[in-house]
């Protein structure tokens, strides 16, 4: 049973000092998947990463490659390959010579080297890029020659800890897909940390978001995005308005929320059983589910006036405040035409689904958007 | 001040004949001794006595030319077997230092590291005496309690090499420590990742990645060694290295070939400083 | 994150780094620290008779009682601070054209050119200066086919020569860290000076100087220390008058064999060196680790 998990963390801890970097993390990540962990920087995803590699030991708990535990097995008897962020590759070297590094080193013969080194460059589609130096490649090179050095050595699990952040956004964009088509020709794990929620929505089959040493919720992109179990989540994945309010009502479907600011808002309860009357919550919705000049008779609904057009294409938004209150917020200001003559200062309808509206018990801190 | 402020011409033009001067300065006395290292006369001074490369191979008193002056070749061969012996240890000692400094963290390693750079502000006269001092008293006390005079511990080739090694060490340990800052660990952490044992990752990714530093090390080793003095003079004893080899004829007043010996050491170092030089470039890409 | 000490466990890790240790605390202790301990005890000690020794102060007394010795111990301190400071006027307008006036290749060699002198043996250099300045000389020989003198002009044994060799000898350790402190000085800085208002002056006051000011203290020091303990150049080019520190220890040392005395004239010097190096780091208000290192 244990086998058809690549890779499975229990309840793994790392603390430095009276720090607490990884805390109580347990994963299982099904053979072939591409699983991301997101997380802002500094939540514990890359010591988790470097347990993982073996480049740092867990202070409990436990951490098991194809169900064997792999707990002071040296990094370089791990198999689990990693593309580090600033790549590494080793600038010594030519192409070909870098790819064939982790054969070298186990003692393959040169045959068989020369001909897995060609069919590895070829899988990346590069295939007359082994003589060139690395100061030769261009970024997007790089980055496959770094994954290349790696599944040349058939590892377990592919780790990569944020690759695409030094390329500039074009490429960016152009390599998530690549990936993505990549994992799914050679179907090895792959294990991806980034900070980029749009790498991880993407590329992933699961994600985990992970928070001050914790996961959040472990799930599929739409799930994050439609579904966020934790203020954390319903904030740090996609774009949210996030007002502050307090329960004043509702039924097990609903709960009906006063807002600080003043106005009323109905928002869904997710089986939230904990959430009564008088309590402070934070209320998230999205820019994109609010409709502008909405039908009357939907379920949170109001008028506000518009302060700023932010155009930028497929992106642009509203910002607007409203009437009543003069709480702001934004909106997504979807480019169909239908809206082109909206303008600063106009006064405008906008409503929203209670399935689209969010509650959480308070929190201090915790990520906005 | 820079191109891009415009500036009265007559400015330019006194700022570059300055910079001409300084240029003139800096070669002048190479020049005069290269080019009376061809003079047809007994003493390196004026008149010009007509061109000769006597003092290069003659054979005959008092025209012995440099290749047959076997006292100089002698203090040559002397230079070359202690700048060799200080030249091994001070790059294998600073190689340590530098991973000892750039790489390990433990008490002390701050007050250990500005020790290890003072050789570099205490003249070398002094680091000489100081030696000579210190060894003679171990020599005299293992004489004294067990009876062995311990001839390496007297003026002589040994104190030499110990005491160019005590400041040169310094300065590879910059060099090589420079270079290894630079060097990014996470080159390491994926040699280890694929496969390589820690040593092999040593030898196989860092050791190559610090090669231009330590030629570089070792050619600045060699040439201080090669031409220092100050440390020296204190240790010599009868096998005297070249420079000091040619002080001695030098307060003689000595004939041109002199000259014609520092003409191919101009030449030598020369070629080897733009070696050094190319290999550090050769760091940049 | 704490990076490689991780890979290794404790034990071990403890030995190995000690094994790392080794040739550094063995240098340090043998060559530098050691000796200098007993530097210090022999200048405190006053010989009796044959290997009979006892704690003394006369050493010292003898060094101020004498004043040969502390004259010359004071001139060789103001001549090396006069040959550091010219060594920096003349060469910081160098390192500036080097660093900011030229550009590209024609920069890369000239800054070579600067350094390729001081590859040849210090010896070798003052021999050059020796041809140069003597009786019979280059320059003796030129001014008198110039008409400028009558007869042979002797411009060696003096201090000025001293001087000149002096200043020759310590130009690249005060280019070098010049250069490389003024290369990195952002030309739009200087713009910037220049465009509100400055001019070539004030801009070399305000922004120049105070940006080279690390580059200018690390040369200084080295070429003080370089200076201060020089023994050929003042030897060769100044002859039995230079009166030069180092050679009343190397005479102490080798000539007399007094090395009780010869120790503590080694000593003072060291103080010496050490105190205006001190002195010159506070009032440019640097650190040894950050100049040297």
């Amino acid at each position: 049973m244990a086998d058809q998990f690549d890779l499975e963390c229990r309840n793994v801890v790392k603390t430095f000092d009276d720090f607490t970097a990884v805390n109580d993390i347990s994963l299982a990540i099904p053979k072939g998947s591409f699983f991301s962990i997101l997380g802002p920087s500094g939540c514990g995803k890359t010591t988790l990463l470097r347990m993982l590699a073996g480049f740092q030991a867990p202070t409990s708990g436990d951490i098991l490659i194809k169900g064997a535990s792999v707990l002071g097995v040296p990094p370089n008897r791990r198999p689990v390959n990693m593309v580090f962020q600033h790549l590494a590759l080793f600038p010594m070297m030519n192409v070909a010579e870098n790819v064939a590094y982790g054969l070298k080193r186990r003692g393959v013969d040169k045959a068989t080297i020369t001909q897995k080194v060609n069919e590895t460059l070829a899988r990346v589609g590069l295939p007359d890029a082994g003589p060139k130096q690395i100061s030769q490649l261009s970024g997007g090179q790089k980055q496959r020659i770094a994954i290349a050095r790696c599944l040349v050595l058939d590892p377990a699990v592919l780790l990569l800890d944020e690759p695409l952040g030094a390329l500039d956004l074009k490429l960016r964009e152009h390599m998530k897909v690549e990936l993505k088509q990549l994992q799914h020709e050679i179907g090895t794990t792959f294990v991806y940390i980034t900070h980029d929620q749009s790498e991880a929505l993407v590329m992933s089959d699961q994600v985990a978001v992970m928070n001050a040493g914790r996961f959040e919720q472990v799930g599929a992109p739409q799930d994050l995005y439609y579904n966020p179990k934790t203020a954390f989540v319903a904030g740090f994945v996609g774009e949210s308005n996030r007002w502050h309010g307090t329960v004043e009502g509702g039924d097990d479907h609903k709960i009906e929320i006063n807002l600080a600011s003043g106005g009323k808002v109905i928002a869904k309860r997710d089986g939230q059983t904990n959430l009564v009357t008088g309590q402070g919550v934070d209320v998230f919705v999205r820019p994109e589910a609010i409709a502008i000049d909405g039908t009357e008779g939907a379920d949170n609904s109001l008028s506000a006036k518009v302060d700023n057009v932010l155009f930028n294409g497929a992106a642009s938004s509203l910002q607007v405040r409203e009437l009543v209150t003069g709480h702001e917020m934004t909106v997504a200001l979807p480019q169909t035409g239908a809206f082109a003559s909206v303008k600063a200062g106009d006064e405008i309808r906008l409503s929203w689904s209670v399935e689209q509206t969010r509650c959480f018990a308070s929190t201090e801190g915790g990520a906005g958007a | 001040m820079i191109p891009s402020i415009p500036q009265p011409k007559f400015y330019k033009g006194l700022y570059s004949s300055y910079i001409a001067l300084f240029f003139v300065y800096l070669s002048a006395p190479l020049i005069v001794v290269g080019v009376f290292a061809f003079n047809d006369s007994l003493f390196p001074s004026m008149p010009w006595e007509g061109g000769t490369l006597a003092w290069f191979f003659g054979n005959e008193d008092p025209y012995v030319g440099i290749f047959n002056d076997t006292k100089l070749l002698e203090s040559v061969g002397v230079s070359a077997f202690v700048a060799f012996w200080v030249t091994i240890l001070s790059v294998t000692v600073g190689t340590c230092n530098a991973f000892l400094f750039e790489r390990s963290k433990f008490p002390g390693k701050n007050l250990l590291y500005i020790i290890s750079l003072s050789p570099l502000v205490i003249p070398g006269v002094i680091l000489g005496i100081s030696i000579l001092v210190f060894s003679n008293a171990i020599a005299n006390g293992i004489e004294d309690s067990i009876g062995w005079d311990l001839e390496f511990l007297r003026p002589g080739l040994f104190l030499v090499i110990i005491g160019q090694f005590a400041f040169i060490t310094t300065i590879t340990t910059l060099v090589i420590s420079a270079r290894l800052r630079k060097f990014d660990v996470s080159l390491e952490e994926a040699a280890l990742n694929l496969g390589a044992t820690r040593r092999a990752a040593l030898w196989t990714i860092t050791i190559p990645f610090l090669k231009p530093a330590l030629i570089g090390a070792g050619i600045v080793a060699f040439l201080m060694s090669f031409e220092n003095f100050n440390t020296t003079l204190m240790l010599v004893g009868s096998d005297a290295p070249l420079t000091i080899a040619m002080f001695d004829r030098l307060k003689q007043g000595s004939t041109p070939v002199l000259n014609a010996l520092s003409l191919l050491l101009m030449v030598v170092s020369g070629g080897l400083a733009l070696l050094s030089v190319f290999v550090q470039r050769d760091t940049k890409n | 994150m704490s990076k490689t000490a991780s890979i290794t466990g404790g034990s071990a890790f403890r030995f190995g780094l000690l094994l790392l240790a080794m040739p550094l605390l063995l240098w340090l202790f043998l060559l530098v620290i050691l000796p200098h301990m007993d530097l210090f005890l022999v200048s405190m000690r006053e010989r009796i008779s044959y290997g009979k020794y006892e704690f003394s102060l006369i050493n010292y007394i003898e060094f101020f009682a004498e004043p040969l010795y502390w004259n010359t111990y004071v001139r060789t301190a103001v001549m090396s601070i006069f040959a550091t400071i010219l060594t920096l006027v003349i060469g910081f307008p160098v390192s500036y054209y080097i660093a900011k006036v030229m550009r590209g290749k024609g920069k890369n060699a000239l800054f070579l050119m600067c350094l390729i002198p001081f590859w040849v043996s210090e010896l070798v250099r003052t021999f050059g200066w020796m041809i140069l300045l003597r009786e019979s000389g280059v320059i003796s020989n030129f001014l008198q086919w110039a008409g400028i003198a009558d007869g042979p002009v002797e411009m060696l044994y003096n201090d000025a020569a001293i001087m000149v060799g002096l200043v020759y000898t310590s130009m690249l350790f005060m280019v070098v860290p010049l250069v490389s402190v003024l290369d990195s000085l952002d030309d739009s800085l200087i713009e910037a000076g220049y465009d509100l208002g400055g001019n070539a002056f004030t801009v070399t006051r305000d922004i120049v100087i105070p940006h080279a000011m690390p580059g200018i203290a690390s040369g200084c020091i080295v070429v003080f220390m370089l200076t201060l303990g020089n023994y050929l150049t003042p030897n060769l080019l100044g002859g039995k008058d230079s009166l030069w520190f180092t050679e009343q220890i190397y005479t102490q040392f080798i000539t007399r064999f007094n090395w009780e005395s010869g120790s503590a004239f080694g000593f003072l010097l060291l103080i010496l060196s050490s105190a205006i190096v001190w002195i010159g780091l506070k009032l440019s208000k640097q650190t040894l680790s950050e100049t040297v290192g």
